[in-house]
């Protein structure tokens, strides 16, 4: 196989942004998942921390101990085709609660691709979504392969202070929400269970890779939203 | 040991409680956080000779007024140009003071800098995420903000007038009127014309700013056919261009990623610097290559490095408390009393 083309660009005094070519969406995010593992397996001098995203990784590194040469150096030869095999993939279930209080985009999306809600809730838990990198607040993971027959574009405006836990859609993306913010993407639903550690020490279940299947519950008393409990 | 406490008789909006922060979990989505400017609040540490990450107050332009209600404690502020008093008596924006029961200390805006710092001699309780007592203002986590009527204890509490005085303002400590930049990581959006009002434009601060970053006014900078990008990770210092061509740099508490442009990003040394400015100051971009950014780092940190020697050195207040009160006035030689180097 060939190798993946990349650009490797210096920003500013402590960075190279490693931007990778393809044509799929998902098959660059997988180089750029297979990259990070890497990186962070070999941990080359100075490297801080490797911060994937869709289609390019920013590795951050300590300008008093290394420089952008010295890190483009140390990163090139790790740029490669994507792993046969994807070690250490993790499965991940999220309990979510659809419709009503919890989810109040769900009729509107139903509307949207004619189809029922039954059928939406059925098309987003029939599919695993792949972790694709965290952004928009702390551990809030961004998930691509949401069911193409789902797949509506965000909403002209945001909305505010949509609670934390709410599960939002929004063309082939989906993401937990973790701290109660703005939104314009589609609230289909509600997560049973925390998506971010709050304690003092506090630590990440889900990484950049996994893959997360959502499984429809019922409502038992659902009411405050999970935002800020340990 | 003792334990002192300040009662918070006022606290303006986005005062609250910074550690060094937390660096390690960009890529959860989590930025490093910190001091908005970390260097004037390790000055204010390393005068107590408190541990480096020790967690302290940050003040914002909101102000900040507290009450030493049990016992004595020695503080310090260092940041901007703040107007610093305690029971109503003028002292300078950066020093350190010993508090007694009673008496109140209070920090707001001077005429320069916007944010600023107040350090205490002792371990500020304090709830932490992440191993850290920063407060993330976007989410509220981490030590939290201050608000009037609060009660901050201090474990551990030291009280010794040895320290108090003066604290020379670095140089380091002023704001930017000049930023150095590497352009990119998306200056190729942007016409080429475009870039060179960038960098030949005078900026200016505006009130829309928080700790996650402040808008800019200044020649406006159209980006070429596309609004947006994939999101991709951002260091702060950054400077992102939105659709209505006006420039945000992002500031301590950002989001990890976006899918605005970066025209450009402002290297580590000056981006403190930057959330110094005050609505209306200016400031120019000024680019340099990635190396001379490296270099620049590494000639900060030397800088910062001897700014927070020179700040623990022991009986370096006393001396100049003593000449305050011209003591050694024409008695002793300067060499004399700076002693050992």
């Amino acid at each position: 196989m060939t190798a993946a083309a990349v650009r490797i660009v210096p920003v500013a005094d402590r960075a190279v942004l490693v931007e990778f070519d393809g044509e799929a969406d998902d098959e660059r995010a997988a180089l750029v998942s297979a990259f990070d593992r890497r990186v962070r397996a070999a941990g080359p001098a100075g490297v801080l921390e490797v911060v994937p995203a869709y289609v390019n990784a920013l590795v951050l590194f300590d300008p008093l101990r290394t420089d952008h040469a010295a890190v483009a150096e140390a990163v090139r030869p790790l740029v490669d085709e994507r792993d046969e095999v994807e070690a250490t993939l993790r499965h991940h279930v999220v309990p979510v609660v659809y419709g009503g209080d919890a989810g109040p985009d769900l009729l509107a999306v139903a509307e949207a691709t004619g189809l029922s809600a039954e059928e939406v809730v059925a098309a987003h838990t029939s599919v695993e979504h792949r972790v694709v990198m965290f952004g928009f607040a702390p551990g809030a993971a961004y998930l691509s392969g949401v069911d193409a027959s789902i797949r509506i574009p965000r909403k002209p405006a945001p909305v505010r202070d949509v609670p934390a836990g709410s599960v939002i859609i929004a063309g082939s993306q989906c993401l937990v929400m973790t701290v109660t913010m703005p939104t314009g993407w589609w609230v289909i639903g509600r997560s049973t269970i925390p998506m971010l550690a709050t304690g003092a020490g506090g630590s990440f279940d889900v990484d950049v890779g996994d893959r997360i299947r959502f499984d429809a519950v019922v409502d038992r008393g659902l009411d405050a939203p999970e935002d800020g409990s340990s | 040991m003792t334990t002192a406490t300040l009662e918070v008789r006022s606290a303006g909006p986005l005062v609250s409680i910074q550690d060094a922060g937390r660096p390690g979990h960009v890529r959860h989505g989590v930025p490093g956080g910190g001091p908005m400017d970390r260097l004037a609040f390790a000055v204010a540490n390393a005068v107590l000779r408190n541990a480096p990450d020790a967690a302290g107050i940050e003040v914002s332009v909101g102000g900040l007024s507290v009450r030493c209600v049990d016992a004595p404690i020695t503080v310090a502020v260092c940041g901007g140009g703040f107007a610093v008093e305690i029971d109503g008596a003028p002292q300078s924006a950066w020093c350190v003071r010993t508090l007694h029961p009673g008496e109140r200390l209070s920090v707001r805006p001077g005429p320069w800098g916007s944010w600023a710092y107040l350090a205490v001699a002792g371990s500020l309780r304090s709830p932490r995420w992440l191993g850290s007592a920063s407060t993330h203002t976007v989410s509220g986590f981490g030590g939290g903000l201050v608000e009037t009527g609060m009660h901050l204890v201090i474990d551990d509490a030291r009280s010794s007038r040895d320290a108090d005085g003066e604290i020379d303002v670095p140089a380091g400590g002023r704001p930017a009127e000049r930023a150095r930049v590497v352009l990119g990581p998306q200056a190729h959006r942007f016409d080429p014309t475009v870039v060179e009002r960038f960098l030949d434009g005078v900026y200016r601060a505006t009130a829309a700013f928080d700790r996650m970053g402040v808008r800019l006014d200044g020649p406006s900078l159209q980006l070429g056919e596309v609004l947006s990008i994939p999101s991709e990770a951002i260091l702060r210092g950054a400077v992102q261009v939105a659709g209505d061509g006006v420039a945000t740099v992002l500031l301590a508490d950002h989001q990890t990623t976006g899918g605005y442009p970066k025209i450009a990003t402002v290297i580590g040394a000056d981006v403190d610097r930057i959330a110094q400015l005050r609505p209306g100051e200016p400031v120019r971009f000024v680019p340099v290559s990635p190396e001379q950014a490296v270099a620049a780092s590494r000639e900060w940190a030397a800088v910062a490095e001897a700014t927070l020697q020179a700040a623990r050195r022991p009986g370096r207040t006393l001396e100049q408390r003593l000449r305050q009160q011209n003591l050694v006035d024409g008695l002793v030689s300067t060499t004399e009393v700076d002693g050992d180097e």
